[in-house]
């Protein structure tokens, strides 16, 4: 236990994580704590092994070896499912609707499965749930149209509302900036700002360095599945590893 | 109850007084043999959509599970004279097993490769059966109906009705399933089953209860049949026609709702038996495949899928 003046406990811990795919090893040895609240930036080369970690921790691959502890629970072993119910979401690098579906139902399926167990919720107050997230993300005009019918913006912003809908303490966004134009790349930050300002804790994956720099409190550089360097933003910028392995030596 | 489910259950009882009817009035027994076959077909693609077209996974095992119905039933009668409601429950607990086992294949195995999968499971099956000695292995066996039991005069006809109530129930459960929260998460894990398992949908447990259902209710159809045939043997109980035919009807019919493979059921069930009466048994396969054919180009979500853009134009809404 920590006592009342000590550090917050984290809400996310990943100790001495590794994955290997046959020979290949995606991630060596990562350990991270991230707090309750926090806004958590990763980057890396691609290859470097971001979305392989975010995989591991939302349980979509088994880990070789380490443990991801999340609250004060042991998860390592749990399906995604489950852990989903726990409070970690996430979004999709390549969007991922449930495409025979509306927007507003992709978000029903969240509040299906995603509460506990007899938390029912009565339909009518159901369709306000998802309107209002849907609000909060600009997709309430889109509720009723099918998922083919949205733009990039419009998917990525969906993923994150269906995210939401699972009322995540830990929401994870796997570049939901990329492929996205300069205004569009803002008004999916600001998005996620607002989220975080309702007190979610969020790791943000990106490419896009300005956005990664006025979103971040923390910022974790990975390179071949290592930490090269993990710190405030303008730290992680200025290490000379971190320059190099997106430059190139 | 909705008003729906209200008018859903007035129309099954209709539907099950005209067949008591039927079997009451009329005299001769051709349409009981013929119908029992499209009913038959009715239970099997309902049945294979639960699986098939809520969930996704393309099953083309319906002849193992409808073969290890009929194998049920016989071992049964053979062993302990079993009544049939004993050999059709007993069916449907098989089936339930067998569709748990392979529900835990779809753990990692999917698209293709679950079709294949559940190929091979037929044929594993099938070659079992016909090495075991008991129900007559390769030569068949020959089965004496007993006399028919009040209200029938005969077994067919009670076997007419067995196999409307199948319907019935089947159709019962399929629609349950659509409405309900496990149509819903079948869905999801159809059209994504990372996105729905991170959406906080239990991908596994839903398809190995779609598998578990759809199992038991396939094995369950297949039970009466030794009966109806009096005669059981490998070779035309674990026939490919019955996967074949049965995909064939989902598809025709459409997936999406429960009424699909109803449809397709009684159309193709229907014209296979005019067929076979009016030019050839070997015909009906070929009428199937163009079919399909037909329908897979021009109308890709079967007549539901038809019916319901044509619905949607009526109103002038967006397809």
């Amino acid at each position: 236990m920590t006592s009342p003046s000590g550090p917050q406990p984290a809400l996310l811990r990943i100790s001495a994580l590794t994955k290997r795919f046959g020979g290949f090893i995606a991630l060596d040895n990562v350990s991270v704590e991230i707090r309750p609240g926090e806004r958590f930036g990763l980057i890396g080369p691609n290859g470097s092994g971001k979305t392989t970690l975010i995989n591991c921790i939302s349980g979509a691959f088994r880990t070789e070896a380490g443990t991801v502890v999340f609250g004060d629970e042991d998860i390592t072993r749990l399906p995604p499912h489950i852990r989903t119910r726990r409070g970690i979401a996430r979004s999709f690098q390549i969007p991922r609707p449930f495409k025979s579906m509306t927007v507003a139902e992709n978000l029903m399926v969240a509040l299906d499965f995603a509460s506990v167990a007899g938390d029912f919720v009565p339909a009518a107050q159901r369709r306000d749930t998802v309107m209002s997230i849907l609000t909060q993300t600009g997709l309430a005009s889109k509720a009723d149209m099918s998922t083919l019918g949205l733009s990039q913006v419009e998917l990525r912003k969906m993923e994150l509302a269906r995210a939401m809908a699972t009322h995540p303490k830990l929401l994870i966004s796997d570049e939901a900036m990329a492929g996205l134009s300069s205004s569009e790349v803002d008004e999916v930050l600001d998005l996620l700002i607002k989220l975080a300002g309702q007190g979610i804790t969020i790791i943000m994956i990106e490419h896009i360095m300005q956005a990664v720099m006025r979103f971040s409190e923390r910022v974790m550089c990975l390179d071949a599945g290592k930490i090269i360097a993990i710190g405030a933003p303008a730290e992680v910028m200025a290490n000379q590893r971190v320059q190099e392995a997106y430059l190139g030596t | 109850m909705t008003r729906n489910s209200i008018s859903f259950w007035i129309g099954a009882t209709l539907f099950l007084v005209a067949v008591l009817l039927m079997t009451q009035v009329i005299g001769n027994q051709y349409p009981f043999f013929a119908g029992y076959v499209i009913l038959q077909f009715v239970v099997l693609a309902v049945a294979w959509s639960i699986l098939g077209g809520y969930a996704g996974y393309v099953n083309f095992g319906t002849s193992a599970f409808f073969g290890i119905g009929v194998y049920t039933a016989v071992f049964l009668f053979k062993a302990f004279s079993a009544p049939l409601a004993v050999q059709i429950a007993a069916a449907a607990a098989v089936g339930a097993f067998l569709g748990f086992a392979l529900g835990l294949l779809t753990l990692r195995m999917q698209g293709i490769f679950f079709s294949i999968a559940t190929i091979a499971l037929t044929i594993i099956i099938e070659t079992s059966v016909t090495n075991w000695r008991y129900v007559g292995g390769a030569a068949g066996i020959q089965l004496q109906r007993p006399p028919g039991t009040w209200p029938f005069d005969n077994y067919v006809q009670m076997l007419f009705f067995v196999q409307a109530l199948l319907v019935v129930l089947a159709i019962a459960i399929a629609r349950f399933i659509q409405a309900s929260w496990i149509g819903r998460g079948l869905q999801a894990l159809k059209d994504d089953e990372l996105a729905a398992e991170c959406t906080g949908v239990p991908t596994l447990r839903l398809k190995v209860l779609a598998c578990v259902i759809s199992g038991a209710l396939m094995c369950a159809a297949g039970a009466p049949a030794a009966m109806y045939l009096q005669y059981a043997d490998p070779s035309s109980a674990f026939n490919l026609n019955y996967s074949v035919s049965v995909l064939a009807m989902s598809l025709i019919g459409g997936t999406a709702h429960w009424a699909g493979p109803v449809v397709g059921a009684i159309l193709l069930g229907t014209t296979q038996q005019l067929l076979t009466v009016t030019i050839s048994s070997e015909v009906n396969v070929l009428v199937l495949g163009v079919m399909l054919v037909l329908f897979v180009v021009v109308a890709p979500e079967g007549i539901i899928g038809l019916i319901r853009r044509a619905g949607n134009n009526r109103r002038g809404g967006k397809t």
